[in-house]
């Protein structure tokens, strides 16, 4: 039996950057321990003998003529921006006081 | 004159070659009727402005003579995953509102180059994650079968769009049955091609390794109609298969015409039929085993013992690879951004307050999953055993295809569930795709098709065939019969028993 502590969602919280209320962290943390306790079913059977596999159909090795190809000019690129210059993303700072 | 909502694709293709009906009439019969039954249905987020405009270019063209593609003017419904330039494009979720994107998925180009005609953006579960649009960021959609139910998820809009005659055709994504499901629910067709086989380039991804692009229709041909236009190998695309496709419209016209399920090897998996199902889609399902033995079909009962295993795998693969590809969503090249009023602040606290506004509790719930099942200490127990439980649903479809030629299952475990049924439930909402996550797993085509109604309460029932991985020409060969064989014994296509929408909210 799984459970999920708040603490713990709260950390996942930060690493994933979703600033959760303190309701919606409890909520997750009940909702979250019933769902490993069920998808840790997979441990029954994913045995070391077992390879596992990343891709369903897997093609190897995929490349390209190198050579310039579809590209975005700046301005498409910023047009669906919340905030920009004309030619770069404006964002928040970066760094914070203690950092 | 007759109604052209009603009329397939291939019947409306062959109505504009001998200039019976104009694209500018059809495309203004389904506008009319969108305009009709969206209070109801809320099959669509946004409905095309140039629609008319431009079947009256497709109709000036025609009538000068000008070489065009026999789809050209066909309407279609586009799925609000798919990345449209001239029609906002938000994946069902707040946090893209309004976004136009910067280029055409390559399937949106492909259909643009074969004339066909957008109509507008269907409604889906926020990201495509949930089982019956109640996740959308917008407002759930209405089962045209009964608008107090769910048409199921995601693509419960582009299904909801096709069985309530807005349009003849209509794009989806399916990640782990979000064509089949919904195809299984409202009485459609809904095909889930061989990973590889649709471009993703423009798609809105999930979890990359599992997602894939298809038709839903009204009929095997109309599928195979689209599918034909839509496949085929995209260098934009790393996992796009590079072999030529035959032809599935060939296919399902040459087994609708004569068919046949003479010798063909059926078979039933144990796993997928149990107590677990309605039983009124459990006695659907074993009266089409009769009725294609009957027609000749042997009928083999297969064990696929890890496809108990499949749902559980599937939760902690989807949600690794949505953490990781939704992390774009970052507030600062496209979509929202939401800044806290108490400072100071850096980028990660607008990060932060922007996803706690954008997303909505799925969203959330997969990601917090995703990060967990990813996380350093737990990687190898859950997302690295369930990358060997796949292993194990490919070991299982190979021992099954080496004994029959096409497997069939419900395509869902039961009728359309009613709205809010599900919705505090996780765990009930994501077992609905129990019988259409083991090809997602193992990246094999799926085809869904209706095969009655419920008796007890009219609604549709779906069937779903599987085939090897590249075998998807064989789908629409089997589906083009067994769609003809049960519509035979049916009196009739299932869509046409549909109930007409009443435009004043539940029925």
């Amino acid at each position: 039996m799984s459970e999920m502590t708040p603490d713990q969602v709260r950390h996942l919280a930060v690493l994933a950057r979703i600033a959760l209320t303190e309701d919606e962290v409890t909520k997750l943390a009940g909702e979250l321990s019933l769902i490993v306790d069920a998808v840790e079913k997979v441990q029954e059977v994913a045995t070391d003998d077992v390879v596992p596999t990343s891709h369903p159909v897997p093609l190897g090795m995929v490349t390209r003529p190198d050579v310039v190809g579809q590209t975005l000019t700046p301005q498409q690129v910023l047009q669906a921006a919340p905030d920009h210059d004309g030619e770069l993303f404006r964002v928040t700072a970066i760094l914070g006081e203690e950092q | 004159m007759t109604d052209l909502t009603r009329m397939s694709a291939t019947e409306l293709v062959d109505l504009m070659a001998r200039g019976e009906a104009s694209s500018a009439d059809i495309v203004s019969a389904h506008l009319a009727r969108i305009h009709q039954v969206e209070p109801t249905i809320h099959a669509f987020l946004h409905v095309a402005d140039r629609a008319l405009e431009q079947a009256g270019e497709i109709d000036r063209k025609r009538a000068a003579g000008d070489s065009l593609p026999t789809t050209a003017g066909l309407p279609l419904a586009v799925k609000d995953v798919l990345c449209t330039t001239d029609m906002p494009t938000t994946a069902g979720s707040r946090i893209l509102e309004g976004y136009y994107p910067p280029y055409d998925a390559t399937v949106v180009t492909k259909c643009h180059e074969a004339g066909l005609i957008s109509l507008g953006k269907t409604n889906m579960d926020e990201f495509a994650m949930g089982s019956s649009t109640e996740h959308s960021g917008y407002g759930p959609t209405a089962n045209p079968w009964d608008v107090t139910r769910t048409p199921g998820g995601s693509g419960g809009g582009s299904a909801a769009a096709v069985a309530a005659f807005e349009a003849p055709l209509a794009l989806g994504s399916d990640t782990g049955g979000s064509i089949r499901q919904p195809s299984a629910l409202t009485g459609t067709v809904g095909f889930k091609p061989t990973y590889g086989g649709v471009s993703r380039y423009g798609v809105i991804a999930l979890a990359s390794s599992l997602d894939q692009v298809g038709p839903v229709a009204r009929s095997v041909t109309d599928a195979a109609l689209l599918q034909d236009i839509i496949s085929g190998h995209d260098p934009n695309d790393s996992t796009s298969i590079p072999t030529p496709w035959p032809s599935m419209f060939d296919a399902a016209v040459a087994a609708s015409k004569n068919p046949s399920v003479k010798g063909l090897k059926v078979g039933r998996i144990t796993q997928l039929d149990t107590d677990g199902f309605q039983p009124s889609v459990r006695n659907r399902y074993h009266e089409t085993l009769e009725m294609l033995s009957s027609q000749g079909a042997e009928i083999i009962d297969i064990d696929a013992p890890h496809f108990d295993y499949a749902v559980s795998a599937y939760y902690l693969i989807l949600p690794a690879e949505a953490s990781s590809n939704l992390a774009k969503f970052d507030s600062v090249r496209f979509g929202l951004r939401v800044t806290p009023t108490d400072g100071p602040l850096t980028v990660e606290d607008v990060m932060a307050a922007t996803r706690e506004a954008g997303f909505g509790d799925e969203v959330k719930r997969r990601i917090i999953l995703g990060t967990y099942a990813l996380s350093a200490g737990y990687y190898d127990a859950y997302y690295g055993s369930a990358q060997k439980v796949r292993t194990l649903i490919q070991q299982d479809f190979a021992n099954a295809f080496s004994q029959v030629d096409v497997l069939a299952t419900p395509a869902a475990p039961h009728t359309a569930f009613r709205l809010g049924e599900q919705l505090d439930d996780p765990l009930a909402m994501y077992a609905n795709d129990m019988t259409t996550i083991p090809a997602n797993l193992a990246g094999v085509p799926g085809l869904a098709l209706p095969m009655g109604l419920d008796p007890d309460n009219g609604l549709p029932i779906g069937l779903q065939l599987m085939a090897p991985a590249h075998a998807d020409q064989r789908l629409f060969e089997v589906g083009g019969s067994m769609e003809a064989l049960i519509n035979d014994a049916f009196g009739g296509p299932v869509w046409s028993r549909v109930p007409e929408v009443s435009a004043g909210g539940a029925k």
